[in-house]
C-alpha cells in the first residue's frame, strides 16, 4: 500500500469533492483509476493511495519524488455531502475502501457541527492491513465521532480489538436510522451485505450510497469499459445511491 | 444547372461528382472488390466501384456474385463500415519526452483529413448519427471524431438491394435515405442507366450546381421511388424493436444466454463490423530509454477477457455474460444511455459472426419466453 | 425461591439473548444458570473440551480462537455484551471446536448445557423457543465464515 502525493505543476485542476477520483499516468507503462484520499480542505495536495497490484500501480508505487507522473480529473460524482447535512452519518468501509471515504470523514470532522451522529465502522482484513492507522487511532480519541474496526482474523498477540464482519459493528452503533446517510465503500460483496443490513437496520435504500469500482480506460464515458448495465461508473458514477444499482447488483457478471 | 429539385446525374456525371470533390480536396472513399468481398477503401474514380457485382448475404456468409447489369451499388453493405475513417482503429493520443524529472506531454494534433465518403447506406447514416451521439453529443467530446466528422462530405445511395441478414426496417432506418446527407443518389438500372440526386445540404447544392445534371422528370421519381419500395418489401430479416429496451432489461436471466453462449466464440467479430460499437482500450509504449513514450488508442470489444479486468479478475468471464452485454447494450442499454437503439439493422453482426449466430432470432426466442424473473432496473 | 434465584431469571431475562422471553420459559432456563467471571486472559473453555455450556455475556470481551502452527493461536470472532458464545452444547458429540478467551474482564452467565437440553426435550415448546434464538447465531456465523473464506479484502478481491 502507497500513498502518492502530487503537486500539480500544469494548470490547476479543480478542487476533488470527497469520493471523485483521478486518472494517473506512469509514463510508458500506462494509466489507471486512482481515487483521491486526501483533505479536501487542501486542494494544492493531491493525495491518492495506491494498491501495487498491476503494472500502472506497480509503476507508480515505484515513483521517486519528484519524479513526473501524468494526470487527469477529477472525475465522477463523489459523496452527497450536503444531503448529509443535519444527519446522522454512518459510513462503512473495507479495505482499501477506506481510502475514498478519507476526504469524506474529513469534511465531516471539519465541519463536525453540521452533522448529527458521525459513526465510522470499518472492517480489514487483518491488524496489519488496516489503512490510516494512526489518525484512526487519533480520530478515536475525539468524543464526537464513532470510530469502529474490526478485522476479519487476528494473531492474538497483535489486536485487542473486534474481530469479525463490519456488519456486526452495525448493530453497536447509535443513529437514527430514519435520518441518517450511508456511506458505503469497499469489495462488492462486502458493500451488498453493508446495504442489506443498513436496510434492516431501517436506513433507506435512497439514503444508502455505494462507490462502485470497474475497469475504466477513459474517465469520461467514451471507452465503454465501465459499463454497469445502462449506467458509465466513470461518467454516472463512481457513488451512486443504492435504489438506483440494487437492481444491477442482483446479477452476476453485469 | 440553377433548379433546387432532384436531378438526374448519369454514369459519366458521377465520374465529374468524383473529379469535384477530388478537386475541392476531399480524399475520396467508397466501395471496391478487394479479398472476395466488397471494402471500403480509396477510390481513384468510378471505375473503382463494383460494378456488375453483388452480394449474397446469410448469417455467417457472404458470397460475391456477378450480376446480370452493370449497376455500381448493386449490393448490400460489407465487413466496412464508415467508423474506420471516423473512429479509426488505431489513433494516436499524445506523445511524451522526458527530460531529467521533467515530461513534456504533446497531444495528438487532430486530423486535418476530409473524407468524402461515397455510397453511404441509409442505415450507415443512421450509425454515423449514433457515434456522433457518443462522441460529439455529450459533457465529453472527442476532438479527433469531431475533426474528421466536421470534414466529410457523404454521398449517400439508397439501397436497391436488401441483403438476406437486413433488416433496417425493423430499425426504422432504412432502406431510403431521409437526412445527414450531402448527395443522395437512386441508382436507376431500368432504361437509361443513370442516378436521381438530391442534395441534402448546402455544401451538396454547390457540389450539384457544378455537374451536368438535368431536373429529374416525374418518370425518374416514380423510378426512384420504386428502387427502395422494392428493397423495403425484400428485407432478410425482421425483428420487432419498440420494446426492446424493456424486454432485454427484463430478462437478464434468460435462459437463452445460455444456449448462446455455448454457440458463441467471443471472437468479437460483431463489434468489429458493427457500425455503432465505439469501445476502444489504450495502449501506452516507450522507447528503450523511457525517454519517448506515447499512448495509443485502439478499438477493443466487450468480447475480450480483459475488457473488464479489475484486480482479481474479470467481471464478465463467461462467454454467457459477454454476449448478454454486447447485445443488451446494443439494444437495450444503448436507449438509456444515448436516447436511441444502438442496432441500425444492417445485419453485419449476422453476416460475419463465424458460428451465424442472429440477433433477430435470439431477440425472438426470448420474447416468445420471457422469464419470469431478473428484471433489470 | 431464594433471592439469587430470582436474582438470576431477571438477569436472563434482562439479556439481549433472551429479548421477550415468556416468563415461565424464563424461570425453567433460569433453573440452569449460574453466574460466572473471568478475568484477562482466562480461558472459559478449550477445542477438544466438552461443550456442556453456553455463556451470555454480560460485560467484557471474548475472543474466539484457533491454533495454527506457525501462527500461533487466530481470533476468528470476537464476542461482547448481549451476545452469546457456544452453540455446540446443542448438537452431538457437545465438544468445542475452538477456544474462548477471556480478552478484558468479562461477567457472564454460564447455562448448563445438559440441564437445558433435558428441559427442551421435556418441553419442545421451550425446546422451540430456544432454537429460534440460536439459529440466528449460527447462520450470523456461518455468514460471517463465507466472508471470511472470501478473503474479500484480500489481494485478490
Amino acid at each position: 500500500m502507497w500513498t502518492l502525493e502530487i503537486e500539480p505543476d500544469g494548470p490547476a485542476s479543480a478542487a476533488a469533492a470527497p469520493g471523485q477520483f483521478n486518472m494517473l499516468t506512469a509514463f510508458g507503462v500506462g494509466e489507471a483509476a486512482i481515487s483521491l484520499s486526501g483533505d479536501p480542505a487542501e486542494p494544492g495536495r493531491l493525495v491518492h493511495t495506491i494498491r501495487a497490484v498491476g503494472p500502472v500501480s506497480h509503476a507508480l508505487a515505484q515513483l521517486r519524488p519528484g519524479a513526473a507522473l501524468g494526470l487527469r480529473g477529477p472525475f465522477g460524482a463523489g459523496w452527497p455531502m450536503a444531503e448529509a447535512a443535519g444527519r446522522d452519518v454512518v459510513i462503512m468501509a473495507g479495505g482499501l475502501g477506506l481510502a475514498p471515504l478519507r476526504p469524506a470523514i474529513y469534511r465531516l470532522l471539519a465541519e463536525r457541527a453540521r452533522y448529527g451522529q458521525v459513526q465510522v465502522l470499518y472492517g480489514a482484513r487483518s491488524p496489519a492491513d488496516i489503512l490510516f492507522r494512526r489518525e484512526l487511532e487519533s480520530w478515536r480519541r475525539r468524543l464526537d465521532v464513532e470510530i469502529e474496526v474490526t478485522v476479519d482474523h487476528a494473531a492474538v498477540s497483535d489486536w485487542r480489538g473486534h474481530v469479525g464482519v463490519v456488519t456486526t459493528l452495525l448493530g453497536r452503533a447509535a443513529f437514527d436510522p430514519a435520518n441518517t446517510v450511508a456511506l458505503v465503500c469497499g469489495p462488492e460483496i462486502m458493500m451488498r451485505f453493508c446495504a442489506a443490513a443498513l436496510g434492516d437496520a431501517g436506513v433507506k435504500a435512497e439514503a444508502i450510497h455505494l462507490s462502485m469500482e470497474r475497469n475504466m480506460k477513459c474517465a469520461i464515458g467514451l471507452c465503454g469499459h465501465c459499463q454497469f448495465g445502462p449506467v458509465f461508473i466513470c461518467r454516472d458514477g463512481p457513488v451512486f445511491r443504492y435504489d438506483q444499482v440494487a437492481g444491477l447488483l442482483r446479477h452476476k457478471e453485469l | 444547372m440553377d433548379h433546387q429539385g432532384p436531378s438526374v446525374l448519369t454514369a459519366l456525371g458521377l465520374q465529374a461528382l468524383f473529379d469535384s470533390l477530388r478537386h475541392r480536396g476531399y480524399r475520396i472513399v467508397g466501395p471496391k472488390v478487394r479479398d472476395g468481398a466488397i471494402v471500403y477503401d480509396d477510390l481513384d474514380g468510378v471505375a473503382d466501384l463494383p460494378q456488375g457485382w453483388t452480394d449474397e448475404q446469410a448469417p455467417g456468409r457472404y458470397r460475391l456474385a456477378r450480376r446480370d447489369d452493370a449497376a455500381l451499388f448493386g449490393y448490400a453493405v460489407g465487413p466496412h463500415s464508415w467508423k474506420a475513417f471516423l473512429h479509426p482503429s488505431v489513433q494516436r493520443l499524445w506523445t511524451a519526452r522526458r527530460e531529467g524529472d521533467a515530461v513534456t506531454v504533446t497531444p495528438e494534433p487532430t486530423s486535418a483529413e476530409r473524407f468524402a465518403f461515397i455510397g453511404v447506406r441509409a442505415c450507415e447514416l443512421k450509425a454515423i448519427e449514433i457515434q456522433d451521439r457518443v462522441f460529439v453529443g455529450g459533457a465529453h467530446i472527442d476532438p479527433h471524431y469531431r475533426a474528421r466528422r466536421e470534414g466529410a462530405f457523404i454521398v449517400a445511395v439508397n439501397c436497391a438491394e436488401a441483403a438476406g441478414t437486413c433488416f433496417c426496417v425493423s430499425m426504422g432506418s432504412g432502406p431510403k435515405v431521409e437526412a445527414g446527407y450531402d448527395l443522395a443518389l437512386t441508382e436507376i438500372t431500368e432504361g437509361e442507366h443513370r442516378f436521381v440526386v438530391e442534395a441534402g445540404s448546402e455544401a451538396g447544392r454547390q457540389v450539384l450546381a457544378e455537374l451536368q445534371a438535368h431536373a429529374a422528370m416525374d418518370g425518374d421519381l416514380d423510378a426512384a421511388e420504386a428502387v427502395v419500395q422494392r428493397t423495403a418489401a425484400s428485407m432478410g430479416r425482421q425483428m420487432r424493436s419498440d420494446d426492446l429496451r424493456e424486454l432485454l432489461a427484463a430478462n437478464l436471466e434468460h435462459p437463452r444466454w445460455d444456449d448462446v453462449a455455448d454457440r458463441c466464440l467471443t471472437c468479437g467479430n460483431c463489434t468489429m463490423v458493427c457500425p455503432t460499437c465505439f469501445c476502444t482500450s489504450v495502449e501506452d509504449s516507450s522507447d528503450l530509454t523511457g525517454a519517448e513514450s506515447s499512448r495509443t488508442r485502439r478499438w477493443d470489444s466487450c468480447f475480450t477477457m480483459d475488457f473488464t479486468h479489475v484486480p482479481g479478475g474479470s467481471v464478465r468471464a463467461s462467454a454467457r455474460s459477454r454476449y448478454r452485454q454486447w447485445m443488451t447494450h446494443k439494444l437495450s442499454s444503448w436507449v438509456d444511455q444515448f436516447g436511441t437503439s444502438g442496432c441500425v439493422g444492417c445485419g453485419r453482426c449476422l453476416t460475419w459472426c463465424p458460428v451465424g449466430i442472429d440477433i433477430t432470432e435470439e431477440v425472438r426466442a426470448i420474447r416468445e419466453s420471457p422469464s419470469k424473473q431478473g428484471a433489470g432496473t | 425461591m431464594s433471592g439469587a434465584a430470582k436474582d438470576i431469571e431477571e438477569i436472563v431475562r434482562e439479556h439481549a439473548f433472551f429479548e421477550g422471553l415468556l416468563e415461565p420459559f424464563g424461570k425453567l432456563i433460569s433453573g440452569c444458570a449460574k453466574n460466572v467471571h473471568f478475568q484477562p486472559g482466562e480461558y472459559l473453555f478449550h477445542e477438544g473440551d466438552a461443550a456442556d455450556q453456553f455463556y451470555l455475556i454480560r460485560q467484557g470481551c471474548v475472543a474466539l480462537e484457533i491454533k495454527a502452527p506457525g501462527r500461533g493461536a487466530i481470533t476468528f470472532q470476537t464476542v461482547r455484551e448481549d451476545e452469546v458464545v457456544g452453540v455446540e452444547w446443542l448438537i452431538p458429540p457437545y465438544r468445542w471446536s475452538y477456544d474462548a478467551r477471556a480478552a478484558e474482564f468479562t461477567r457472564a452467565i454460564a447455562m448448563d448445557g445438559a440441564c437445558l437440553r433435558r428441559k427442551c426435550e421435556a418441553d419442545h415448546d421451550l425446546g422451540y423457543e430456544v432454537m429460534k434464538r440460536f439459529m440466528p447465531v449460527l447462520i450470523q456465523r456461518l455468514q460471517a465464515a463465507q466472508m471470511q473464506i472470501l478473503d474479500v479484502y484480500g489481494e485478490q478481491a
